[in-house]
């Protein structure tokens, strides 16, 4: 065989290592890979399409079907989107009690990381014992909202549901002893020599690296760069309560664990201060928003996986938006792969790959397909060229006219 | 004896090991279910998988060798079998001959060279992945494994033959109760785990990894005799290691099998606990884990033993 020949192994499109489909294409030479290619498109719905033939207040309901995982953070997001388009400001308790549901996702959200990271490296044990302790929290959104996932809590101007007196107690115990889990489970995956073997120095991103590709959310945090939507721009009650942002400095696999089990006592934090907020605290939970005028809003809100972007733009006459932009984290935090991924071993690889803690279903906001040649018409490639000369198109636009763009800059 | 004793005899071995081969994979899954606070299959999940993988269609790739993909199951089983009976004539009729130790150690490496067989013929890139993987794996266990081996051996008298080891053990006690026999208990214990290829060491299969690794392309009964092949193996490898620490008991009478019983399920238990607690390693991790600590320690134990510690 040729020397500079490669196998290509294959990750994907259906594979046990990915919950969604997805490919990535490894190049190998022997267990070293060599390079590798993402195919993307399988799970794209066309959910900004989508929502520009709904009215706005069914849009806070389709956003949260993007994602099963993160499914309050879209709707949050847009929200916040569509808030600023009509310059209100929601009520303090609503403020509270969208602080209290975006936090116990993140917690809920993190403890299924550690849980599939343990999985995909074997160590079914922690799989068990993490979706084990999450168990709880899950009770506490079917306690507050009703649903186990999928909690339809969000509406433009505050919140759905109250969360009542009586609860707050059963609530803050329930949540006390997920704390105590959660030490447990963090000690002993901080301590397990094995697992460090595993982890520490595999698919290393460093702060260029983090910068290069944009990445954010706990992969940027892990290499010291030090960014959060939640206290950088704050939205909902982050402003109102005692919190810290987590970072690390090594950026290794390890490290993003280490910074996801951390912030998990963050969140902890920031939901006790809010549920003891909504005790002491009565009034409104949502405010009457009627029309919706011309113009446009940006939402955003600090995901478990990062940040999640929402761009709404309204004409003043229909009752649908004219354009809705959703970005989710994981379309930037997925390309480092390139930066993390090449030079390591195929088992390594996949950990990498899963360190991210991508989210496909988030990520696939376009797919061109050609079914007459049975073919996609843009690789990945193609198409950041195309959205590169997009940009520098805009740019010159907004020199010359360009209304809309002149009042962002 | 005649061709047809002889066969009847391997199917009798066959029926019998693979029911306590099956039985002892779910005491494995059970376990390992109530460590994850699961609850576990039922006794007869194990014979339900194989009845239904025997009654599912077996497809063979295009660009697979159709005689070394059928034949390397088969292989695997009839090479696993083979170690079961050996054992067994050992511990039930006393029938042995010198040198039965060296066959055991060789015949317990088919399996795996069978794994690898069926691998490279089904012509997968993943699969070829997989047997690399395996055979990298079989080079790195195998010196442990004889280290582990040879310390029995020479407190036995350095004899090769396994109804000595178990007479000497009768008179002298079991060989793990000196600090050499703790020593290569440990060492065997774990590269058993590599023989059987439970987590830490399972990366040939590695599921999340290469999904299935050389076993991707099998199924139907094909599949189900490497699965059988390997909960053979659940029962041989523990047995061979307690006939070489634990001490040959006399199975003849019914304390002294209820006790033998119990040494081998104190064995399988550790090797679940090891697979239950441990992450699986990487190739590199795993050469350099074997072929440095674990041997180290080995010749460390077989220098011990022959100063008589």
């Amino acid at each position: 065989m040729a020397n500079n020949k490669k196998v290509i192994v294959p990750i994907g499109p259906y594979h046990p290592l990915l919950e969604e489909p997805e490919y990535f294409q490894l190049y190998c030479d022997g267990e070293e890979v060599v390079d590798v290619e993402w195919i993307a498109g399988y799970n794209h719905r066309g959910i900004e399409k989508l929502s520009e033939s709904k009215h706005y207040d069914q849009v806070t309901f389709l956003v949260e079907r993007i994602c099963g995982i993160c499914s309050t953070s879209h709707p949050i997001a847009y929200c916040n989107a569509v808030e600023d388009l009509c310059g209100i400001e929601i009520p303090e308790r609503a403020k509270y009690i969208r602080s209290v549901i975006g936090e116990l996702e993140r917690l809920h959200s993190h403890l299924l990381w550690v849980g599939l990271a343990g999985h995909f490296l074997g160590y079914n044990t922690v799989f068990m014992w993490a979706w084990k302790y999450r168990e709880p929290i899950l009770d506490m959104f079917e306690m507050i909202t009703g649903n186990r996932n999928h909690y339809a809590m969000l509406r433009i101007g505050g919140v759905r549901r109250d969360i009542e007196d009586e609860d707050v107690p059963i609530l803050k115990k329930t949540l006390s002893e997920v704390k105590g889990k959660i030490e447990m489970l963090t000690e002993a995956v901080l301590d397990d020599p094995v697992l460090a073997a595993r982890l520490k120095g595999v698919g290393i991103l460093k702060k260029e690296d983090i910068k290069n590709y944009g990445a954010i959310g706990p992969v940027a945090r892990a290499s010291g760069v030090d960014i959060d939507v939640r206290r950088d721009d704050p939205y909902a009650a982050y402003n109102l309560v005692e919190w810290k942002v987590i970072t690390t400095e090594n950026g290794d696999v390890f490290d993003k664990a280490v910074v996801r089990l951390l912030e998990c006592f963050e969140s902890i934090k920031i939901i006790e201060q809010c549920l003891d907020a909504i005790y002491h605290k009565k009034g409104e939970i949502w405010k009457e928003v009627r029309e919706i005028p011309e113009g446009e809003g940006i939402g955003h809100h600090e995901a478990p996986r990062g940040e999640v972007f929402h761009y709404v733009r309204s004409d003043g006459n229909t009752t649908s938006p004219v354009r809705h932009k959703i970005r989710a984290p994981s379309y930037v935090n997925i390309p480092t792969f390139k930066a993390s991924c090449i030079g390591e071993t195929i088992s390594d690889v996949c950990i990498i790959l899963a360190g991210v803690d991508p989210c496909y279903c988030c990520t696939e906001r376009i797919a061109v397909y050609d079914n007459d040649k049975k073919k996609k018409n843009y690789s990945f490639k193609d198409i950041v060229k195309k959205s590169i000369e997009k940009t520098k198109k805009i740019k010159e636009e907004i020199g010359k006219e360009g209304k809309l763009w002149k009042g962002l800059l | 004896m005649s061709v047809i004793y002889i066969f009847s005899y391997f199917v009798l071995f066959f029926v019998v090991l693979s029911i306590i081969g099956l039985f002892a994979s779910w005491i494995d899954r059970k376990l390992t279910a109530r460590i994850q606070w699961r609850v576990g299959p039922p006794w007869y999940q194990n014979f339900a998988d194989i009845i239904k993988l025997s009654g599912k269609e077996v497809l063979i790739p295009e660009n697979a060798n159709k005689f070394m993909f059928i034949f390397s199951p088969i292989l695997a089983v009839i090479s696993s079998t083979i170690c079961g009976s050996i054992i067994f004539l050992v511990l039930k009729e006393r029938f042995g001959f010198g040198g039965d130790l060296i066959l055991l150690v060789y015949l317990l490496t088919i399996p795996s060279l069978s794994i690898i067989l069926g691998g490279s013929s089904s012509g997968n890139v993943l699969a070829s992945v997989g047997i690399s993987r395996e055979l990298k794996l079989l080079l790195s266990y195998e010196l442990p494994f004889i280290c582990g081996i040879i310390i029995p051996a020479i407190k036995s008298g350095s004899t090769t033959s396994l109804i000595e080891i178990i007479k000497h053990q009768q008179i002298y006690g079991s060989n793990i109760f000196s600090l050499s026999g703790i020593i290569g208990f440990i060492i065997i214990l774990i590269s058993s785990c590599g023989k059987i290829g439970v987590v830490p060491f399972d990366l040939a299969e590695a599921e999340t990894e290469i999904a299935g690794g050389s076993l991707i392309e099998y199924s139907g009964i094909l599949l189900g005799f490497y699965k059988l092949a390997k909960s053979i193996l659940f029962v041989v490898v523990p047995l061979f290691i307690v006939i070489l620490y634990l001490g040959g008991s006399a199975i003849n009478s019914f304390s002294g099998f209820l006790i033998f019983v119990v040494k081998y399920l104190i064995v399988l238990i550790l090797i679940t606990l090891i697979r239950n607690t441990n992450p699986r390693l990487r190739i590199d991790q795993i050469l350099r884990f074997f072929w440095g600590w674990l041997t180290l320690i080995g010749i460390l134990g077989i220098l011990l033993t022959l100063s008589g510690v």
